[in-house]
């Protein structure tokens, strides 16, 4: 049976797992249907868990010498995470000469599934959320208003996998580990990475926003500043709630405050009035939690709760938590 | 300092598929792709800050596609080339990205910017295989971007709670997002200067591109079948503790928890 590579999301050096354990379960659980998996492992990853998925070999990163900067004899330069992975990909596809190439999907992701396609001349697909024998890809696009069937027809297919669509199932097997040891060109450290500063309203991926329903100020830390710091995201406000001083002026959601693109927009207690919309519209996902079924909002929400937010919202944050506390890979009969 | 921006004609409203299974161009309402219009403003808003700057906004697409540079010369770019030709039709990233890079090495560059997605097909990748094709970094869907002469930097928001600073040195492709700002609405007057700025047409022999290597003969992958998915708004109601689980699975769902 051919070898299917995939790129294991590992977690950086002590970092927390922010669900990349389960996106190499799922890219494994796509793997077997096309092949033996194979992986190649940068980051640190959690050899038992991919064995009990079913990668047969494993190819961790052994650490690289830290060599100066190119041009630099001071301090060691660091591998772009990115540029490190496009370098291993194409290294063990040369080796491994797989059947195809499994990469989660996500910023990172698409950057090192199209650098490699490049660099190997073969087509790559994204967007995907199953695959058949062929292998025939799934994908969802756009803003999944259709499903498209995709092959490919040169080179080795490479697959930019959305894995939250995919059910994982387990495979044990014994894999054999091969420490692989490579010398990275120049380009490998062109881009560095720096210490973030304070998350911005105006760049935020995710915005929990307050409206009137909130009720008041000690609510809106309550409710409005605790979810968005779960989500890892920035609080911000109708007109109505900066005007009657439950947030700072500058989180004012709409045409004269900050129009806002998060990935994810949680309206608490927002009617969703012409104003605040044209603040927010082009969120990709929204989400509303409002005790009026009649409020504007729930017409352009992905989804809608029609409740009182001084009580759904402790509930997701305790349900949010432990989740957190038992971080569970759940399998589904797929 | 040479900057290009690329820039995608995309049709308004939904995508709709011809019987080729590729996307309906033709006689339909389209535009500049709105995230490229944020790429032409992040162009000017580097260009106020040093005097030698010269915009030129590139765009591949059939001849409708040439009205994208239209709109870009009126936000202010200084000229823009139409990347032309029938064989063209069909092209899957990896030839769209070979034919968009040849053009960007023909005009040299210090510095590509383009949309972080295109509306009608959001494949957002070729950004980094125009970037691995020029030898370049890239880097991708900043959300706020900063140039200087010899830095390139880029901030990012990736979600739960990740937030990355990446910098490189020029020449680099950048990537923007509709987070890096509004862009502002152009003065009268440029509307009306834009009719002088020189637009050119390029086809492949021009950037030496077999036809055989892109449009639907080139293409690396191939559509199978089209199928439209029915997706509206979800409106739940219930106790506060279901209500809460079913938000807290629609957010793991789409990977925000
Ligand atoms: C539904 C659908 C699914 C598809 N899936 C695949 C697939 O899986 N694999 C594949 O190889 N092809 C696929 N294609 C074809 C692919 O989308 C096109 O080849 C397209 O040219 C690639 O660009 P994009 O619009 O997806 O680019 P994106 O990467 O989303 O575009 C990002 C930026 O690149 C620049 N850019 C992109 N195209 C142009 C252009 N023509 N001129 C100037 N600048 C441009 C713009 O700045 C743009 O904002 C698909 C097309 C459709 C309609
Ligand atoms: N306790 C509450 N929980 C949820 N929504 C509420 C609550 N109280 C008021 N609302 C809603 O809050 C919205 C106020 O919106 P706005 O007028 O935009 O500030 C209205 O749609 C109300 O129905």
């Amino acid at each position: 049976m051919s070898t299917v590579l995939v790129l294991a999301e590992g977690r950086e050096d002590g970092g927390e797992d922010r669900g990349e354990d389960r996106a190499t379960c799922a890219l494994l659980t796509l793997a077997r249907r096309l092949g033996t998996p194979t992986v190649a492992l940068a980051g640190k990853g959690d050899t038992r868990l991919l064995a009990e998925f079913g990668a047969a070999t494993i190819y961790p990163l052994a650490t690289p010498a830290r060599s100066a900067a190119p041009g630099r004899t001071t301090a060691p330069a660091a591998l772009s995470p990115v540029a490190a992975r496009v370098a291993m990909l194409a290294e063990l596809a040369r080796r491994t000469q797989p059947a195809a190439i499994l990469i989660a999907s996500g910023r990172d992701g698409l950057e090192i599934a199209g650098r490699v396609a490049v660099r190997l001349d073969s087509g790559v697909l994204s967007d995907v959320i199953d695959v058949h024998d062929g292998p025939v890809a799934v994908q969802s696009v756009p803003g999944g208003s259709y499903l498209v069937e995709s092959h490919v027809t040169r080179g080795i297919p490479i697959l930019a996998v959305r894995t939250e669509h995919v059910a994982v199932r387990p495979a044990p097997v014994t894999p054999a580990v091969h420490p692989l040891r490579m010398r990275f060109p120049d380009s490998t450290y062109a881009v560095r990475e720096i210490t973030p500063r304070r998350r911005q309203l105006c760049t935020a991926a995710v915005i929990v926003a307050g409206g009137r329903g909130v009720g008041s100020r000690d609510a809106f830390d309550d409710l409005v500043e605790r979810l968005a710091a779960a989500l890892g995201g920035v609080a911000g406000g109708s007109h109505t709630a900066t005007e009657l001083g439950w947030c700072p002026r500058d989180a004012r959601v709409d045409q004269l405050g900050t129009i806002v693109h998060p990935s994810l927009y949680l309206g608490l207690g927002v009617s969703g009035s012409l104003r605040h919309r044209a603040g927010m519209r082009d969120a990709a996902t929204i989400v509303a939690i409002d005790r009026d079924p009649a409020a504007p909002i729930f017409q352009f929400a992905d989804l809608g709760v029609v409740g009182d937010v001084h009580q759904v919202v402790p509930e997701l944050l305790a349900e949010i938590e432990r989740r957190r506390a038992q971080p569970v890979i759940r399998t589904r009969e797929a | 300092m040479r900057i290009v921006v690329l820039v995608k004609q995309v049709p308004a409203g939904d995508t709709e598929f011809g019987p080729d299974l590729t996307v309906r161009r033709d006689g339909r309402a389209a535009g500049l792709n709105p995230g490229d219009s944020f790429a032409v403003d992040q162009a000017l808003r580097i260009a106020v800050r040093r005097r030698d700057v010269r915009i030129t906004a590139v765009t591949m697409g059939p001849g409708e596609a040439i009205n994208s540079l239209r709109t870009a010369l009126v936000l202010g770019a200084d000229e823009g080339v139409h990347v032309k030709d029938a064989a063209l039709h069909g092209s899957d990233a990896l030839a769209t990205s070979r034919v968009l890079a040849a053009a960007v090495r023909r005009l040299g560059f210090d510095l590509v910017l383009c949309g972080a997605a295109s509306a009608d097909s959001g494949m957002s990748a070729v950004p980094a295989m125009v970037a691995e094709r020029l030898g370049v970094p890239a880097l991708c869907f900043a959300d706020a971007l900063r140039v200087r002469e010899r830095r390139v930097e880029i901030h990012r928001d990736d979600g739960r709670g990740e937030l990355r600073v990446l910098v490189a040195a020029p020449p680099a492709v950048v990537s923007v997002t509709e987070r890096c700002g509004e862009p502002r609405y152009p003065r009268f007057a440029s509307r009306a200067d834009s009719r002088d700025k020189p637009l050119s047409v390029w086809s492949l022999a021009d950037l030496g591109i077999e036809p055989a290597e892109v449009g639907t003969r080139g293409a690396a992958s191939v559509v199978r079948a089209v199928t439209p998915r029915q997706s509206g708004p979800v409106v739940v109601q219930g106790d506060p503790t279901s209500a809460a689980i079913r938000v807290a699975d629609f957010l793991a769902e789409r990977r925000f928890l």
